[in-house]
């Protein structure tokens, strides 16, 4: 039941290129091999899944324990495959994700379906060691790989209409099975201030443990902002939409009272069926205190200043 | 016939106890062989409540299953399964008070009296113990009639077991939803037409 954990062990001899591989893997090994005939071949122009090549190491680090990526990868909240916290591991072993596109539309001036490679391939990919906060008092520290959203959203020139982002996650239920019982209002939706996305912290995810994103996780492309409870950092997007309007967003549709729009962590806030105060982190039996924006306080508190965070929980 | 032998037989009650233990000893020796996954608390806190209101569940059909089909033997495993019944809760509410609150007796009540699905929990774990208490011969004796009003606090503490859950659920009311139906047919029974049902009438009837 105990475990005692390695520490995570850091590799700083390495010169950091700045730039991702994206590789079309199984088509274009295959391409090579066999000959150029394939190239001629319709499936040949379909993407995999991405591959993470070199990324710069530990750009925001953490002088916390990493969690296990075990644990990580194996204690999951992602209702498309379930509502226990086993399921998305069990139930998204076959999901695939090649030739994944997503939606820019709303206040923008570059609308338009990307395709995943195209839309991070101009960035280099960054290691980010983050806590990740449950909203159910339970949390993690986790190496991502990402591109900062603000990077990103840049590229499609948001208007000066553009107040919001909204994301969704694909709905699918064949390949998604959890979303065949209507347990949230599917697609899973959620939303950010244009401030919120553009802040240096928010990153849009692609990979962890300097691996490619796991499908239990939020493959191939998911939200990560560190200082709001976890389920606020989306998986498996599909669409972002810049909007004037507070978009809907999943759990705040399933019980306002419980969950709101910012929904950012913090310890004088409870739930209103649990505390708020303590949290356990994965690895450990005993409950640590939680901190203010998840200890993120000094980089975004300046973004609430007009906020009465016991209002806009 | 076999069923009311084995009911009767010197053996019944030492399965019946082993079998209880079962859920006790896998859970141990999954910790001691990390199986309890990422969050290994959780998990013993979910499964030992799971078994408790299980149990519970098995102790309320005793009555309906002797009425049933005929066995008044069933009931020499009632006390049985209730005293595990509460074992388990106790096992929950330890491992709650322990790595929860780490045994802070000022936090613990604190949670008690601002979370209703706590109060609800803790309520139904201290009303069983007069039960666990009362549950011996010589206090059956002792009580007489008062003894049968006093253990009808089980049909309320099944109630608060049921609604514990339901209210710490976030989103899926699948499985606690399961355990009310379940409950409510032992409840119904008690009051309800079916009271005076048993297999053995309505075959004949046919």
């Amino acid at each position: 039941m105990i475990k005692i954990k390695k520490r995570w062990e850091i590799q700083e001899s390495e010169v950091t290129p700045e730039s991702l591989y994206l590789r079309r893997r199984e088509f274009m090994k295959a391409a090579g091999t066999i000959g150029g005939a394939l190239l001629l071949n319709p499936w040949a122009a379909a993407q995999a899944s991405l591959e993470i090549g070199d990324y710069k190491k530990k750009v925001i680090s953490l002088d916390e324990e990493i969690t296990e990526e075990e644990d990580a990868t194996s204690y999951n909240n992602f209702y498309e495959f379930g509502t226990g916290k086993e399921d998305p591991k069990k139930h998204s072993k076959r999901f695939k994700t090649d030739d994944w596109k997503i939606v820019v539309s709303g206040e923008c001036a570059k609308p338009g379906a990307y395709g995943l490679e195209d839309m991070v391939k101009p960035f280099p990919v960054e290691e980010r060691i983050y806590r990740l906060r449950c909203v159910e008092a339970w949390s993690m520290v986790i190496p991502w790989l990402g591109i900062p959203l603000g990077s990103i959203l840049n590229t499609f020139e948001p208007t000066s209409k553009a107040k919001y982002v909204a994301f969704k996650t694909l709905h699918d239920p064949v390949r998604m099975p959890g979303q065949q019982r209507s347990v949230l209002n599917w697609p899973y939706r959620e939303g950010l201030t244009i401030a919120e996305a553009m802040h240096p912290l928010t990153i849009l995810s692609v990979g962890m443990y300097g691996k490619t994103m796991p499908n239990q996780n939020g493959a191939p492309i998911r939200l990560v902002v560190p200082w709001k409870y976890g389920f606020k950092s989306i998986k498996s997007i599909v669409g972002i939409e810049f909007s004037e309007d507070q978009p809907l967003t999943s759990w705040n549709m399933a019980a306002p009272r419980e969950y709101g729009f910012y929904s950012n962590v913090n310890p004088e806030v409870n739930h209103p069926r649990w505390s708020q105060k303590k949290e356990r982190r994965i690895g450990e039996i005993f409950k640590r205190e939680t901190l203010m924006f998840n200890g993120y306080g000094e980089e975004v508190a300046a973004l609430y200043d007009d906020l009465d965070l016991a209002v806009n929980f | 016939m076999w069923v009311a032998t084995a009911l009767k037989s010197v053996y019944a009650k030492p399965v019946v106890h082993l079998l209880c233990l079962v859920p006790f000893s896998a859970l141990l020796w999954a910790a001691f062989n990390d199986g309890l996954g990422a969050n290994p608390v959780e998990k013993l806190t979910h499964e030992t409540g799971d078994w408790t209101l299980r149990l519970l569940l098995i102790t309320l059909s005793i009555s309906p299953l002797r009425q049933w089909t005929g066995q008044a033997a069933f009931v020499r495993f009632r006390r049985i399964l209730g005293l595990y019944t509460f074992f388990y809760g106790c096992c929950h509410f330890s491992i709650w008070f322990v790595a929860d609150h780490s045994l802070d007796l000022a936090g613990m009540i604190e949670d008690i009296v601002e979370r209703p699905y706590i109060t609800l929990g803790f309520s139904a774990l201290m009303l069983m113990l007069p039960l666990a208490i009362t549950s011996n011969q010589a206090m059956i004796r002792r009580l007489g009639k008062k003894w049968k009003s006093l253990h009808q606090l089980v049909y309320l503490i099944i109630s608060l077991g049921v609604l514990h859950f339901v209210w710490l659920v976030k989103a899926d009311y699948l499985e606690p939803t399961i355990y009310a139906i379940i409950a409510l047919i032992l409840l119904v029974h008690r009051v309800g037409p079916m009271k005076r049902f048993s297999v053995k009438s309505f075959l004949v009837a046919r």
